[in-house]
């Protein structure tokens, strides 16, 4: 499957990635590779094939519910940009 | 043209754990802000989410409950979105391979008739935090502590035909996760949110008609609101030649109606993929069957035992079983006192029109299930009529005495039975009442029996309510016929 500009341009906006008109060109020729790979998988018959949930052959591993962290958030807050009365403070989310 | 509706619902309902479903910080209401979310919560780099045993524990007995398929392995997916309280940048959630597959629920309509409704799924993941949108210097507020809370999402097949039926199925889910004590249950908090998708096609179609989705539904009675007020839109719309067409919507509860939500640039692209960090979970055979062993007796197991097995109405049945609160209350009140009925008629009449009147609910009351058992039980054995029973309610209601037998020494109000007495109230009512006397002997026979009540009134006055009503009444009218 060939990308056109609009699809790298859709998929960098999905993933709030700032790309330029240069690099987006780029991106539409390394991913055009990546999916014809892809594509080259799909014609492998899988018929009968259980599909993979995770490349490890192993079962998730369950915890006691218990409450086990303490209140870390002065610490947490020391990286945000702006926090006050224990919120992070971001910018307007109008809904 | 005659139109029918189709509702489906999908109920978010925060399980009760004590710790997070990825991490071990508390789930605890009310915390101050922030105090609650740790690294895992907030995304921070280098961080591995654990599931939590109980959440998946909680899940499965729902699903148990609702006699769901329960598959051996179900996987968590990363639904991906940009939103500040979303930290993270995606929701980890369970979109292939659900932890409950299909079931049903039989709801009971008003009616009392049921019906059955099929459950497509429900699956495991995380809330996300909260915004105050409220001006912080022009900015908005994000609080964590939500983040990360365990939810079952439960989601319906479009099978309710109206508002009446999807409020039920609301409450009969309401009913099933308090009584398994894997939800609080409580819709003011927010411990249990309703999504509701509704469209509606003429009568007799197949294929559905083009569904809005309504957000915001945070009330049983909302729900139902939401649901009129977005059926009368969608017909309007249709029938002034206009087309239905398929967004998210907002319920105001205010305004009492649904408004578009801001119709974004794109479709909602959410990018699913299984999530690296978790490992599939796989439940044993073993594991599931220890679950079924401990659930409770159910709503509608309740129901059929209290119609059934007590004799109660389907009315009765179905109120005393709807809430497991009511229906302990009640149980301990039946086992005080001996009486199904009795009790039955005591918490839906007397207690449950107090509770009301003071807008508490079964778990406030003052007046405790032992109390009101051995006031049932003075009922019964003839110590007090039931007049003088209503007053040692209100006594014991308002702290008037710490039981039933307290209270009826303390006022006096044990039941004058002894015939002797109760005539001798009589003979003087009549001596003081000469002309009621007369009009009652110059009455139509037929009349006379309405004439007794003032009669009956005036003795039960002058034994302050502890005389015999059965009595006062057999003797007024022998008493009262001899002078005829």
């Amino acid at each position: 499957m060939a990308l056109e500009e609009t699809h790298v341009r859709r998929a960098a906006h999905l993933a709030r990635l700032a790309v330029s008109d240069d690099q987006a060109k780029g991106f539409v020729d390394d991913l055009s590779q990546i999916l014809e790979m892809v594509d080259q998988l799909q014609r492998v018959d899988t018929q009968g094939v259980t599909p993979l949930a995770h490349p490890l052959d192993a079962t998730q591993r369950l915890r006691a519910d218990e409450v086990t962290e303490t209140d870390q958030r002065d610490h947490f807050q020391r990286c945000a940009p702006a926090v006050e009365n224990g919120l992070y403070l971001v910018p307007r989310v109008v809904e | 043209m005659e139109w029918e509706t189709v509702i489906g619902l999908e109920v978010h309902v925060q399980l009760a754990t004590k710790s997070k479903i990825f991490s071990g910080a508390s789930t605890a209401f009310g915390a101050e802000p922030n105090s609650q979310a740790c690294a895992v919560d907030l995304g921070l780099p280098g961080i591995l989410p654990v599931v939590n045993e109980q959440a998946v524990a909680m899940a499965v007995q729902f699903g148990l409950a609702v006699h769901a398929d329960i598959p051996e392995v179900s996987v968590f997916d990363r639904k991906n979105y940009f939103y500040p309280d979303l930290p993270k940048g995606y929701q980890t959630s369970q979109m292939y391979h659900p932890i409950v597959g299909p079931g049903s629920i039989d709801v009971t309509l008003e009616d009392h008739s049921t019906r059955k409704i099929r459950i497509h799924h429900a699956h495991l993941e995380e809330d996300a935090g909260k915004s105050l949108h409220e001006d912080i210097h022009g900015m908005t507020g994000i609080d964590l502590n939500r983040a990360g809370t365990p939810l079952l999402e439960i989601v319906s097949e479009p099978d309710m035909r109206s508002a009446k039926e999807a409020a039920a199925y609301l409450k009969a889910i309401h009913s099933i996760v308090t009584y398994l004590g894997i939800s609080d249950g409580n819709m003011a908090e927010g411990s249990m949110r309703c999504d509701v998708n509704v469209s509606v096609r003429p009568k007799g179609q197949e294929s559905f008609g083009t569904r809005a989705e309504v957000k915001n539904v945070n009330s049983f009675r909302f729900v139902e609101r939401a649901i009129a007020f977005e059926v009368d839109r969608q017909i309007e719309l249709i029938e002034d030649g206009g087309k239905v067409v398929q967004e998210t919507r907002l319920y105001d509860p205010e305004r009492d109606e649904t408004r578009s939500m801001r119709t974004k640039e794109e479709a909602n692209d959410y990018r699913y993929f299984p999530c690296p960090d978790l490992l599939p979970v796989v439940l044993d055979q073993a594991y599931v069957d220890h679950l079924r062993e401990q659930l409770p007796e159910l709503p509608a197991d309740k129901r059929e035992r209290f119609q059934n097995g007590l004799g109660l109405s389907a009315y009765d049945a179905h109120v005393l079983s709807a809430s497991r609160a009511v229906a302990d209350y009640f149980e301990e009140v039946m086992d005080v006192c001996g009486d199904a009925k009795q009790a039955a008629n005591w918490v839906q009449g007397e207690l449950s029109g107090a509770l009301n009147r003071e807008n508490l609910n079964i778990e406030q009351s003052p007046v405790n299930a032992r109390q009101l058992g051995e006031l049932v039980v003075r009922v019964i054995d003839g110590t007090i009529n039931g007049k003088a029973a209503k007053q040692v309610f209100q006594a014991l209601w308002n702290n008037q005495g710490a039981s039933a037998d307290e209270v009826i020494d303390a006022k006096g109000l044990k039941q004058v039975t002894d015939s002797g007495a109760i005539e001798a109230m009589i003979d003087q009512v009549i001596a003081d009442s000469p002309a009621q006397v007369a009009q009652y002997c110059d009455a139509e026979p037929d009349k006379r029996g309405k004439m007794i009540g003032y009669f009956v009134g005036q003795v039960m006055k002058a034994s302050r309510g502890t005389a015999n009503p059965q009595q006062v009444n057999t003797l007024l009218k022998e008493k009262l016929d001899a002078k005829l």
